[in-house]
């Protein structure tokens, strides 16, 4: 019997010969890791007394969250994360200028297929989108990694998922993940690694790859792998210090799936996240009409170039209704500034939009509260209650083309008649 | 070292649903907090006022499907516990909320038939060693957590495990 992908990364990255799921090993990241939450491990680490690392190179530390310091408080915790990183040596520190962790580590060559990454967050699976195997941890249980450079980890079984045609004009990779989370609920594939297929992926641009690998944890997904290909070289190529450490991990004609899941991409229409819970979706039709007091677009699920790019093109020449408010955060400095190079960012702008620094801005609570009563659509993962402000305010859940739409009419809009 | 986990846990039982997700227990806002104290102040408010004053008044949680789902923050284990919660019960957790109540000391309990059985302000009786559960005169057995795991709840979790182990 062949082996899938999940159970090749951590056979390596624990020794063993080969794994079948349900086995518990003892695993060595390659990339560990913290973004604000670093204070936290720094506190924890000395707590238990330790002063040494187990390898320093494996650090990665990004400020993402709440960039730059809103309060004291958060200033003084940044102010910890820095003094760690100086005082450790750690190379790869970023600071509140660079934007979210996950998408920053990628585009400086960070990750890599084969890759075992665990951070302090739980959309590192997004890291399955160059073939790494990522999942999120606590912040104890990164200090934990810093120490000792292992954890334990239990082998999962695997989800198939085969993605066959194209997308219609107006649906991406958003539609299709709302689609699987409406359809498999919030653990439907709990503890379980999800692997991509299908006529439609070497199609799939790096991008929308991210986007599936991100918003497959919100269907509990352990790790997720979009098997590298010649898209995903072409990204690694001029990013990975040393190119010849590229090194795809593929599974085994013959590995042993738990289940096989085929979507036919031309059948999908725009979904739409509902409040309170993601797996709560609806065809785009059902929502039509819903008023919206805010529009959000950002996150690492969509705030990406591309995602900028498909608002722009539907915003272009037109106007942000005077009841919404846009607000567009691109998710790292890379992407700010190729938006600003290329006009994107001035498109935006002058339909009335709202630009931010790069970061995890609104999604994280960073800016863009609600007040009670207000209803905020939004290109990020999560819609759950307070997420974004007020117990009593409500977030749905679009992809960047809905949502450029929805800003347009003021109200959620099928994105379709832009096309 | 450390306070060693405790081999029965009784209590009366505050009962949630499906899907609980970690913003619910602690929203994002508090993350800036790590003690118990202060976050349990804060744990559930999203639910009402009162919430965390009432939740106090309850010794152990049950709830169904995927407890703790959505973001990977420790602090929900942590607020729970500073709630004077000793246990959870629920169908089934998401993967980081379990890990990270195990490094939390949190003692959780996977067992949908108790979730079935229980209502609200019911005495459940939780045997550890045995990996049982006792309520209303009938007995639950549960899957008892890994042998290599446990090591670390029943040191109180992993701060005081890597305390033990690492120097």
């Amino acid at each position: 019997m062949g082996q899938t992908i999940a159970e090749k990364i951590l056979a390596t990255k624990s020794g063993a010969t080969r794994l079948s799921p349900g086995e518990i090993v003892d695993a060595y990241p390659d990339v560990v890791m913290s973004h604000t939450a670093t204070w936290r491990s720094v506190a924890a680490m000395k707590r238990i007394g330790a002063t040494r690392l187990y390898d320093p190179n494996r650090l990665a530390i990004v400020l993402d969250h709440i960039s730059p310091a809103k309060t004291e408080k958060y200033a003084k915790d940044q102010q910890t994360s820095r003094n760690f990183a100086r005082e450790y040596g750690i190379e790869k520190f970023y600071d509140v200028d660079a934007g979210i962790a996950h998408l920053v580590l990628m585009e400086h060559g960070h990750i890599k297929p084969g890759d075992l990454v665990v951070g302090t967050d739980s959309h590192c699976t997004i890291y399955g989108a160059l073939g790494a195997l990522g999942t999120g941890i606590g912040y104890t249980e990164v200090t934990s990694v810093w120490v000792t450079g292992k954890l334990w980890m239990k082998v999962p079984t695997t989800i198939k998922f085969v993605l066959n045609g194209k997308f219609n004009p107006g649906v991406s990779a958003k539609d299709l993940m709302l689609y699987l989370i409406g359809k498999l609920g919030a653990d439907g594939c709990g503890y379980k690694s999800a692997e991509f297929y299908g006529d439609a992926m070497p199609a799939m641009s790096v991008s929308e790859r991210m986007t599936i690998a991100n918003l497959a944890m919100e269907m509990g997904s352990k790790c997720v792998f979009v098997p590298p290909d010649v898209r995903t070289a072409e990204y690694l190529e001029g990013r990975l210090k040393d190119f010849s450490q590229y090194k795809p991990v593929y599974a085994d004609p013959d590995a042993s799936y738990e289940q096989e899941i085929t979507v036919a991409l031309s059948d999908l229409e725009p979904m739409v996240a509902c409040p309170h819970q993601v797996e709560n979706t609806k065809p785009i039709g059902e929502v039509v009409g819903t008023r919206i007091d805010q529009a959000f677009l950002g996150s690492c699920a969509n705030g990406k170039y591309e995602d900028l790019v498909i608002a722009a093109k539907i915003l272009a020449g037109r106007r942000v209704d005077p009841r919404v408010r846009l607000l567009v955060t691109p998710g790292s400095k890379e992407i700010l500034l190729e938006a600003m190079k290329s006009g994107v960012l001035q498109t935006l702008i002058e339909s009335g939009a709202l630009v931010t620094n790069p970061g995890c801005s609104a999604c994280a609570g960073d800016g863009g509260m609600m007040a009670d009563g207000e209803v905020s659509l939004s290109t990020a993962n999560r819609n759950f209650v307070g997420r974004m402000g007020s117990a009593k305010s409500s977030i749905y859940l679009s992809s960047p083309a809905t949502l450029a739409a929805s800003a347009i009419k003021g109200t959620i809009a099928d994105p379709r008649e832009f096309y | 070292m450390g306070a060693t986990m405790q081999s029965t846990i009784s209590g009366r039982v505050y009962k949630f649903g499906d899907n609980v997700n970690s913003d619910i227990i602690i929203a994002g806002r508090y993350l800036i907090y790590i003690e118990p104290d202060e976050l349990a102040k804060h744990a559930f408010e999203m639910l009402g006022e009162g919430f965390p004053a009432k939740l106090r008044e309850y010794d152990i949680l049950v709830a169904g499907r995927n407890f703790g789902c959505g973001s990977a923050r420790e602090q929900a284990s942590t607020a729970i516990k500073g709630l004077g919660i000793k246990a959870v019960v629920a169908s089934s957790f998401a993967r980081t909320f379990y890990r990270n109540a195990i490094n939390d000391g949190l003692t959780i309990v996977e067992s949908p038939e108790v979730y079935a059985a229980v209502q609200e302000g019911e005495q459940v009786s939780i045997d550890l060693a045995n990996g049982k559960i006792a309520h209303a005169g009938r007995e639950y057995a549960f899957p008892q957590i890994p042998p290599s795991v446990r090591k670390i709840l029943e040191l109180g979790g992993l701060a005081n495990y890597l305390k033990a182990n690492i120097n």
